[in-house]
């Protein structure tokens, strides 16, 4: 199957540049909101927004954790391979927050619905919002759609996404 | 890599080295979960465990019905004591029985040795070996080693001693298969007649010099003295036992350095160890206690994960 590049390094910067833009002026100076990125290719995208918004934006203390969504998933039992899980870091509670959870790619949209349930276990958040790279139009499983997203796809469910 | 070389877990002796470090890593994820202020997960939510004990436990059984919680499967308990076994029924009629209610995995403890394998080809569960009389306990040996591990950064190269009643002891056998299969080097040490005549055949060695055993020792695990199991006299009185095998903090004191100490319980206080001991800076077994969940955790997800979906 040939392959398309759907976005290059340069615009994936400007994009990121944007994302924190729209984030922050939903959220100025990041006050009384967490970051979560999911495990494991959230996290990375995660990690290139947060350095942006420190560097560019001069915000210090922003409240960052890692949410590992393994044991909230839906297909246990059901998938081909078995589900492989990773860290999750959260140091602090989410109890009353404003948290966005940010994702690499939304596809059916069962990952962010367990991430929901996920992080549950560290309190009850006052909002949850949704930050992803890439939406997958038309591939949705569950009435899940994103807040902020970096580029949105039309791709048939056969192919695939990769970030590298 | 991701998933467990074995459909149940009956021993260690079952296990490969893969099978242990995937079912430390597991433990990690599930330590870091029964940290959190919500302490549960929805994994195993269409999974029932019947919990069989046919001989007295208390930490082992609820260690196992906390991780089964923790991991949100239903579960049922059933303790021979209070059962149809004393009106005669057989094991597989028992098990058999319980199955017919949509039991998905059987967690037993038993006093007959190879009880767990007899069950695992006569009947259609997962069985999860909580025990059997004086063969293995293999989960209790994981989160030994575990709980080494975490102490002392790995568990291949060091020292561990096993001191007290060997012959009678699945801790001991579960764990020399599990120290062994990890690359440590294992001494027992105790008093001759409850050493089994083999043991240096499992590559362990014999030491009866409990003092020259806690130098040699990176850890020492010290088990109970089985009174429930020993049918005739194998050491004169426990005065003389604690006096040539018992632990006191002058001997650790007198240790140049710091070992771990640990102990599967219940601890007979100043028989095996003094009091002072089980609470000293080197003794992990509260520690122990908190492995045991994560480590059951590990044990029952991989082995779930393996459970055909209907």
């Amino acid at each position: 199957m040939g392959h398309k590049i759907l976005i290059n390094s340069s615009e994936i910067q400007i994009i990121l540049h944007r994302l924190a833009c729209q984030l922050i002026e939903n959220h100025p100076n990041l006050e009384n909101t967490v970051l979560i990125g999911l495990q494991p290719r959230g996290v990375l995208f995660a990690d290139r927004l947060i350095s942006i918004l420190k560097s560019e934006y001069q915000l210090k203390d922003i409240s960052y954790g890692q949410l590992d969504i393994t044991f909230y998933r839906d297909d246990f039992r059901r998938s081909e391979k078995p589900l492989e899980a990773n860290k999750t870091n959260i140091n602090f509670v989410v109890e009353n927050k404003n948290v966005v959870f940010i994702d690499d790619v939304l596809f059916s949209g069962r990952s962010i619905r367990a991430a929901l349930t996920a992080i549950q276990s560290f309190g009850r958040p006052k909002t949850i919002e949704l930050m992803v790279l890439i939406d997958r139009r038309f591939s949705r499983e569950l009435p899940i759609q994103p807040d902020y997203s970096g580029r949105q796809v039309d791709v048939i469910n056969q192919e695939k996404v990769k970030i590298f | 890599m991701n998933s467990l070389s074995v459909p149940h877990l009956l021993g260690i002796k079952d296990l490969n080295k893969n099978d242990i470090e995937l079912i430390f890593k597991t433990a990690t994820h599930f330590k870091e979960i029964i940290n959190r202020p919500i302490k549960k997960v929805p994994s195993l939510r269409d999974i029932t465990i019947a919990n069989l004990f046919f001989e007295n436990s208390t930490r082992t059984k609820l260690s196992f019905e906390l991780a089964e919680k923790r991991l949100s499967a239903d579960i049922i308990n059933f303790s021979a004591s209070q059962s149809s076994v004393s009106k005669g029924e057989t094991l597989i009629d028992t098990a058999n029985n319980i199955l017919s209610m949509k039991v998905d995995m059987i967690v037993m403890r038993h006093p007959n040795v190879g009880a767990g394998v007899f069950l695992s080809k006569n009947v259609k569960a997962t069985i999860i070996n909580a025990g059997d009389g004086t063969h293995e306990h293999p989960t209790q040996a994981l989160l030994d080693s575990y709980t080494i591990q975490e102490n002392l950064g790995e568990v291949a190269g060091k020292k561990v001693v096993i001191v007290g009643d060997i012959l009678h002891s699945r801790v001991a056998l579960s764990n020399i298969f599990a120290l062994k299969l990890q690359g440590a080097q294992v001494k027992v040490c105790g008093p001759l007649t409850l050493i089994p005549k083999h043991i240096t055949s499992l590559g362990v060695e014999v030491e009866t010099d409990i003092k020259k055993a806690l130098q040699w020792c990176d850890v020492a695990n010290v088990l109970r003295v089985q009174h429930e199991r020993m049918d005739i006299n194998y050491f004169p009185s426990i005065r003389e036992y604690t006096q040539l095998f018992g632990i006191n903090k002058k001997m650790l004191d007198n240790l140049n350095k710091k070992i771990v100490l640990m102990h599967p319980g219940p601890i007979n206080r100043g028989v095996e160890i003094t009091s002072d001991v089980a609470d000293s800076e080197h003794s992990v077994i509260l520690d122990q206690v908190e492995n045991g969940v994560a480590i059951r955790m590990a044990v029952i997800y991989l082995l779930a994960e393996k459970i055909q979906h209907k």
